[in-house]
């Protein structure tokens, strides 16, 4: 046991601070009421919604909990149903099967309420574009705030498009 | 002097209301120091509650009105106790109202409606909560009573008001081992009935390993609200009872106003201290097996009764 707590105090805090999008690859679609941003920008509720993505956005999504990332300082937290939730976190084509669970998620999460979709796919289908199994974009099934580009996108680049949303995005230095 | 009594009753129960938040803001904070991250800030817990409480509330088509009103007796409930449960000044001005009995089952009377409104929409997973939250509790409410049962009886009284003020009258009382062991009973206790490690994880996301949260996932805007403030509440409870009862000293005994000051600023101490504790015992302890949790309050209920026993003996 002391040595758990040893190492804890040697390693210090870990979380890297978030830079502005150097890149200029968060696409808001649709600017954010300014109520909303208030209501929601410092305590936010995701449900992560796989709409039939191939799992590497998840394997991203999966590092902004972690130490490194650390999404929770900015008062974002993953939650376990979608009546918790304020912002659907949505990965991937959306699939045949998918389409209906998608769209109940989306009636399930009350108002107001926040639609990022993650990764390449989400918005032009990738790799997966033509298929049989394959619907379309998220956009054709319930309505964008943000795309975060990117075959799997960072997760610093994920956190960037959820604080767009709210308007939080680190600013550039100029 | 009646007066202020009901005025300290009722300034209790605001700052009750005020504190527990906080309080799970700060454990929540300490821990992810622990895990070498920056974390939200100790009051992330009052922007998620102002944000709850602007949100709209979406309900299940098999919902009936028992899904409606057990936030509001959940909360209810749980506020009740802290009229009875000495938090600044003792003994309290209702305190003939309920004793130790009163505050165990008003208790319980949230968690058994929280269970019904679990199993009230029909989800496969608030009906699993419900069941694990009931087995948890049968098995962790008769130590509670027993815990404290052991004080009572160095006390001469069920009442906690005049337990605490018979402890400060002979302070040696503090350290016999009926009363060391009653605190690790009741400690134990506090960590089932409050959904803390190794019994429930307040951080997880799979829904095959939740307690309280399984049950209300069906739950949203202002009844979430309601229902996650009453379960901080109760945490904010435990807490007060585990340091009123077992380390009195800075509580108010008269309705000095100084006195009365000093009494919030050891309870603020006592709290964070107790949340302190908990934070590291979340850090280094994993989860235990659902059917393993018995043995753990099998032996916290062993605590307590040895706590009775010697009480008893050495009175």
């Amino acid at each position: 046991m002391p040595a758990l707590f040893k190492k804890i105090l040697q390693t210090g805090i870990v979380t890297e601070p978030l830079g502005p999008d150097e890149a200029e690859i968060i696409q808001l679609v649709a600017q954010v009421d300014r109520k909303v941003q208030q209501l929601l920008g410092r305590a936010l509720a995701i449900r992560e919604v796989d709409a039939g993505s191939c799992n590497g956005c998840e394997l991203e999504i999966t590092g902004l909990t972690g130490p490194v990332y650390d999404s929770e300082r900015f008062g974002i937290h993953f939650v376990a149903s979608p009546r918790h939730a304020d912002m659907l976190l949505v990965t991937g084509p959306v699939t045949r099967n998918m389409e209906v669970p998608l769209r109940k998620t989306y009636e399930a999460t009350p108002d107001p309420k926040l639609v990022v979709a993650v990764g390449d796919c989400a918005k032009t289908c990738g790799v997966f574009k033509g298929s049989y199994a394959v619907i379309g974009s998220i956009d054709k099934v319930i309505p964008v705030d943000v795309f975060v580009p990117g075959c799997p996108p960072e997760p610093a680049d994920i956190l960037r498009g959820i604080l767009a949303a709210l308007d939080r995005m680190p600013t550039k230095r100029t | 002097m009646v007066i202020t009594g009901y005025v300290l009753e009722i300034a209790q129960v605001i700052l009750a209301l005020l504190l527990a938040p906080g309080l799970a803001g700060f454990v929540r904070w300490l821990k992810a120091r622990l895990q070498n991250r920056r974390g939200a800030p100790p009051w992330q817990p009052y922007f998620e509650l102002r944000k709850l409480f602007g949100k709209e509330v979406v309900m299940s088509n098999n919902a009936s009105w028992l899904f409606r009103i057990a936030p509001y007796i959940i909360f209810a409930s749980t506020i009740t106790v802290t009229l009875l449960v000495p938090m600044i000044v003792a003994p309290l001005a209702l305190d003939g109202m309920g004793d130790l009995l009163m505050v165990v089952y008003l208790l319980l009377l949230g968690t058994f409606f929280l269970a019904l409104a679990g199993l009230d929409p029909g989800t496969a997973f608030g009906g699993m909560g419900a069941s694990r939250e009931m087995t948890v509790a049968a098995i962790a409410e008769p130590t509670i009573a027993l815990a404290i049962f052991g004080l009572a009886l160095s006390a001469g009284s069920t009442n906690l008001g005049r337990i605490v003020t018979q402890e400060l009258a002979n302070t040696a009382v503090t350290l016999s081992p009926g009363h060391i062991l009653a605190f690790v009973a009741l400690f134990i206790v506090t960590l089932a009935e409050t959904g803390r490690l190794p019994v429930d994880n307040p951080a997880t996301h799979l829904e095959l390993t939740m307690i309280h949260e399984a049950m209300i996932l069906e739950y949203s805007g202002r009844y979430l609200a309601l229902i996650e403030w009453a379960s901080w509440l109760k945490l904010t409870i435990f807490f007060t009872l585990l340091s009123n009862l077992f380390v009195p000293w800075g509580i108010a005994t008269t309705f000095d106003p100084a006195a009365l000051a000093v009494a919030v600023i050891a309870l603020i101490v006592k709290l964070a201290v107790l949340g302190g504790i908990i934070a590291v015992v979340e850090t280094r302890v994993a989860k235990l097996r659902l059917f393993r949790v018995p043995e753990l309050l099998g032996a916290s209920f062993v605590l307590a009764l040895l706590a009775v026993t010697s009480s008893f003996v050495l009175k």
